[in-house]
């Protein structure tokens, strides 16, 4: 009886208390994206805000059900679970429904769950299952490969299902072998990659080629080792190169849509006339939420006050753009407390898992940390126009149940994972 | 090292949140205003505008329907053109080019097709309007004018500007404002304050509801009624002896500093300035440059006053005690210093003292007078600002402070004035001796001079000028009903009133004597130039007049002024007896002087400078005789205001 209460209070209540907070912080801007007119009820199904309460109730009953299953299983089925996430997403070719021209929902009745958002759990598991396995050693390039193998299959189904946000936080993982000894090459290049095409997209391809040549060129000379020089002339090479490569990659390859996208993002269109009609078109969310943002000032306007959140003003408000109701209802105060609320529990994920005696527990934990941080990387960049358009949920925040269940499993079963760590060895 | 990763990331993504937060909520975000949202549709609702009133009570500006036709163009189906454009008086290509216009605008919104339809339109339009889908008439108020007189006094209301609409957050573009005259000085009161309704508008421009459930809405206060000072009939009179002449007459009440009339002419129907002909009517008097019909020249036509200005010259002398009324001095058909002459006179007996020499307006006696003020003090500067201070103090120089539109300042020079123009003491009185006749530096605006009469019959004080006379339901500026003294004391005044009622006993005004009514009054002229062709030529003299009347206990205090009438008894001078009488008397009994005024024309005068002939002026001008017929519409609007 005595180890059956120890057991109950061995869970991280903090994480609990951050996830509790975002939830019904949610669910209090869903209500005020959702409403209209004057008198609400709160248990109106046909509405968002009403949904989303059963959802919320639903949650709780998962939450009791994950803490009660066996650490064990977790481990134990973690491939099983992988390789339903990856049947369910091949299912979608066949039963499929399409939404917003992403083909990523399956329909039972009046209700519609998303396959993908499961899937990150089950790749998250089959990872952490895969990498603390004695047999492999993530130094090694074949399980580099094997490991790469796990996380792109489900990232390419979805991709081929048109929901590039959700492939995206795949990318997740990367932080996850990082942390767990992959080499650090991958790291540098990746950085490299990413400066050079940012960097030849904003200021061209002949001011980035100047810039490497200094930069590689004063890296030479300072080194006291001096590296052979026809290595550095060939890094060279390859850097111009790719500088180009993209250049010519973005004129010449990428669809004209994305390319405005891209332009706005980087700032490079200066021409007003065009600027407006971007605005009046794909960048009209973004406008809009900027504007709702903004309106807000300091303080907000005050729960269900905000002009532009009752004129629904900001399309898709109570799924992706839920952050903009915090922003002109909460003012900078609110929208600065979700921000540091989501680094808290972040950062407790993230310290739990390095607490964990057993590598399976600490990649998973990893895992979750990444998956969470790449949705509200994403999520909230895009809201404030910092990162181009890209649709993906404000975890526990936006409105939907298969995210917020698909967000519970996820981090529940890794505070179940937690509770156990005494007992582990 | 490499669990820092992920560590790092999060933290920096939280700093680069909360700075973009920050930036776009705290720094760039311009404090929050609900009139500045443009997610809350403001209706407002227009108040009644006040009315006018004279001083007897009759009405004199009040408003009328009007009725805009309006199109939301995604709901126009086809119709019959034609017909519906011969309704709206519009023709086809217009029609199609305004729809075109509302259609760029918004076709969800609706903006107006035809403005200002008259009555009569809008009664034959209203039966077959359900027929055209999409149109709608929409009611507004506009001014109506009951009168065709005083266009000057009431002024008129137009769409603002966005200079004031910048200034003054009160207004939104398309509201209407107070232009000129009253309409603009009491268009804080005459316009009220138009009620705001707020209403949540979506992103498609349609309206959700109330914002707030309505609890910021106002509701408009109605504008006040006003009455002002204007004696409408005197004021129709005025304007009527003005026909076909140029100038303007200022009519005040010396005890209470009320403006019973004030004229400028040529003016133009109030009316004109309203509806749907206001843009094209209003261009057209703002580029009429040779009758100028917007330059207010009662209040704005600023010349060297002339005779008129001697007076104020006695009253200075008497009160610094440099002359008595006694004091007589010689004029040989002018004043002269050594053997120059320094101005010249016209014939009259010689040696005179004061009343004469007020009554017989002798150049020669004011520059004795002057000379002696000027030269009571070592130096002339000090003698200068003494003499300036007395005149200013009847309300020269200066802004007087009325409530209409604030015309000009005027000039009185001072002992700086000159140091300026001549060097420092580098002057004497012998150099500013116009001054005394009022024909050097002094400049003035009817209504100043008819201010300074008002001083005179009042021995020693004035009220400022003003138009308003009672706000319903308010109080008028006390600055209204304070007097302000001159700096002459009491007992000066009488030799000089005695002086300006012998103008008309025996002096230059003998032919304009009224019946049972003592006036005291004083003729001039006034000496102005043109520029013409880059020269500047002298044109015939302006008449002027100033009078009061009675001469004890006045009730009117009057300026009149007509440009290149010549001396100033001969227009000036029977229109001020004229408009004297009819204000006492209510009557006319000199009807062969109103016939005179009436019959006599300048027109011929004012065509001169565009003639490219020589000019002739003064002793060669011609009176001009208006035709017989001209004359017949004339009498019939007298007698028109006669049996009113």
């Amino acid at each position: 009886m005595l180890r059956e209460t120890n057991r109950h209070f061995k869970f991280d209540w903090t994480t609990i208390i951050l996830f509790l907070l975002l939830v019904s912080f949610g669910y209090l801007n869903i209500l005020s994206a959702s409403h209209s007119g004057s008198s609400v009820n709160y248990f109106n199904l046909s509405q968002p805000y009403g949904k989303q309460l059963v959802f919320i109730f639903f949650t709780f009953g998962l939450i009791i059900i994950l803490l009660s299953i066996d650490t064990k299983f977790y481990e134990r089925f973690s491939s099983i679970i992988y390789i339903i996430s990856i049947l369910s997403l091949i299912g979608l070719f066949i039963f499929g429904k399409n939404v917003n021209g992403a083909t990523s929902w399956y329909g039972i009745g009046g209700l519609t769950i998303q396959p993908s958002e499961f899937a990150k759990t089950g790749t998250a598991l089959a990872v952490a299952k895969h990498i603390s396995d004695l047999n492999t050693d993530i130094k090694n390039l074949k399980d580099q490969i094997q490991t790469f193998i796990i996380i792109l299959i489900p990232a390419l189904l979805i991709i081929l299902q048109n929901d590039t946000g959700s492939t995206l936080v795949y990318v997740a993982f990367f932080f996850v072998l990082y942390r767990e000894g992959l080499p650090q090459i991958y790291l540098t290049l990746g950085i490299i990659a990413i400066v050079i095409a940012v960097s030849s997209l904003k200021f061209g391809s002949v001011v980035a080629s100047i810039i490497i040549i200094i930069t590689i060129t004063v890296y030479y000379f300072l080194n006291k080792k001096r590296p052979p020089i026809l290595q550095s002339i060939f890094i060279l090479i390859i850097c111009i190169g790719l500088s180009f490569i993209v250049n010519f990659f973005y004129k010449s390859v990428i669809p004209p849509h994305q390319k405005d996208r891209m332009n706005l993002w980087l700032r490079l269109e200066k021409d007003p006339i065009k600027l407006e009609r971007m605005k009046k078109t794909f960048a009209y969310n973004l406008n809009e939420s900027e504007k709702a943002i903004s309106s807000g000032g300091v303080t907000g306007k005050g729960f269900m006050e905000g002009t532009r959140t009752t004129g629904k003003f900001v399309p898709e408000q109570h799924t992706d753009y839920i952050f903009s109701t915090v922003g002109e209802e909460w003012g900078f105060l609110g929208s600065a407390f979700v921000v540091i609320t989501f680094v808290l529990l972040l950062l407790r994920i993230l310290h739990l898992a390095e607490l964990q005696k057993s590598q399976f527990s600490r990649v998973y934990g990893y895992g979750v940390a990444g998956i969470i941080f790449m949705h509200f990387l994403i999520n909230i960049g895009m809201v404030m126009g910092l990162i181009p358009t890209i649709g993906i949920p404000l975890p526990l925040f936006s409105y939907g149940g298969s995210g917020l269940w698909a967000f519970t499993i996820l981090l529940f079963i890794f505070v179940k994972l937690d509770s156990n760590r005494i007992n582990e060895w | 090292m490499r669990r820092l990763l992920l560590y790092l990331s999060i933290i920096l993504t939280g700093v680069l949140f909360i700075s973009r937060l920050f930036y776009l909520q705290v720094y760039s975000s311009n404090e929050y205003n609900l009139d500045n949202d443009n997610a809350i549709r403001k209706v407002y609702d227009y108040p009644k505008r006040g009315f006018v009133y004279d001083r007897n009570g009759k009405l004199l500006v009040s408003n009328q329907p009007s009725y805009d036709v309006m199109v939301v163009p995604r709901e126009v189906e086809t119709l019959d053109t034609l017909e519906f454009c011969s309704l709206i008086k519009i023709d086809r290509e217009k029609f199609i080019k305004t729809l075109k216009k509302a259609k760029k605008y918004s076709s969800r919104l609706p903006s107006v097709f035809v403005s200002h339809l008259s009555k009569e339109d809008y009664a034959i339009l209203q039966e077959k309007m359900r027929k055209y889908r999409g149109f709608y008439v929409q009611k507004r108020s506009l001014r109506h004018y009951e009168t065709s007189i005083g266009a000057n006094v009431l002024g008129d209301i137009g769409e603002v500007n966005n200079t004031i609409i910048k200034k003054d957050p009160y207004y939104k573009m398309g509201d209407l404002i107070g232009k000129q005259g009253v309409e603009a000085s009491y268009e804080k009161t005459l316009r009220g304050i138009k009620g705001v309704k707020r209403i949540q508008k979506d992103r498609f421009n349609r309206n959700i509801g109330p914002y707030k459930d309505g609890k910021l809405d106002t509701i408009p206060v109605q504008g006040k009624n006003i009455t002002i000072t204007i004696d409408a009939k005197l004021q129709a009179y005025g304007e009527l002896l003005m026909q076909n002449k140029r100038g303007g007459i200022i009519a005040i009440e010396p005890s209470t500093g009320e403006i019973l009339t004030m004229v400028s002419a040529p003016s133009y129907n109030p009316n004109l300035l309203i509806g749907r002909g206001r843009s094209k009517n209003f261009s057209r008097l703002y580029t009429d440059t040779i009758d100028k019909p917007l330059f207010d020249r009662g209040l704005k036509a600023q010349y060297p006053p002339g005779s008129p200005f001697k007076a104020l010259n006695a009253l200075i002398g008497l009160q610094e005690s440099v002359i008595t009324t006694e004091d007589k001095f010689k004029c040989r058909m002018g004043y002269y210093l050594g053997r120059k002459k320094l101005t010249g006179c016209h014939y009259h007996r010689s040696p005179l003292s004061m009343n004469e020499g007020i009554a017989q307006s002798c150049n020669a006696y004011f520059v004795n007078v002057y000379r002696r003020i000027i030269d009571k003090y070592e130096e002339p500067y000090d003698g200068m600002n003494v003499w300036s201070n007395h005149v200013k103090s009847f309300g020269l120089g200066n802004y007087l402070g009325y409530d209409l539109k604030i015309g000009n300042k005027g000039r009185v020079p001072d002992g700086d004035f000159y140091n300026k123009w001549y060097g420092k003491n580098r002057w004497a009185s012998t150099f500013n001796i116009s001054n005394a006749i009022g024909q050097g530096e002094v400049e003035t605006t009817p209504i100043q001079l008819a201010n300074m009469v008002a001083a005179i019959g009042n021995r020693g004080y004035f009220y400022t000028p003003h138009i308003i006379k009672t706000i319903e339901g308010g109080t008028i500026n006390s600055k209204y009903t304070t007097p302000k003294y001159t700096t002459i004391d009491k007992q000066h005044f009488e030799p000089v009133i005695q002086g300006m009622y012998d103008v008309f006993n025996k002096g230059t005004g003998v032919a304009l004597q009224v019946k049972d009514i003592e006036i005291c009054g004083k003729t001039g002229t006034a000496e102005n130039f043109m520029k013409i062709n880059g020269k500047k030529e002298q044109l015939t003299d302006h008449s002027v007049f100033v009078a009061f009347a009675p001469k004890n206990s006045p009730k009117i205090a009057i300026a009149v002024f007509v440009e290149n009438g010549y001396w100033g008894s001969r227009f000036a001078g029977k229109i001020a007896s004229l408009i004297i009488e009819k204000h006492i008397k209510g009557h006319i009994t000199r009807i062969d002087l109103e016939e005179w005024i009436l019959k006599h024309s300048l027109k011929n005068e004012y065509a001169k400078p565009y003639s490219g002939e020589a000019l002739k002026i003064n002793r060669y001008s011609q009176l001009q005789i208006i035709e017989e017929q001209e004359y017949y519409k004339l009498k019939e609007r007298l007698s028109k205001l006669q049996n009113q």
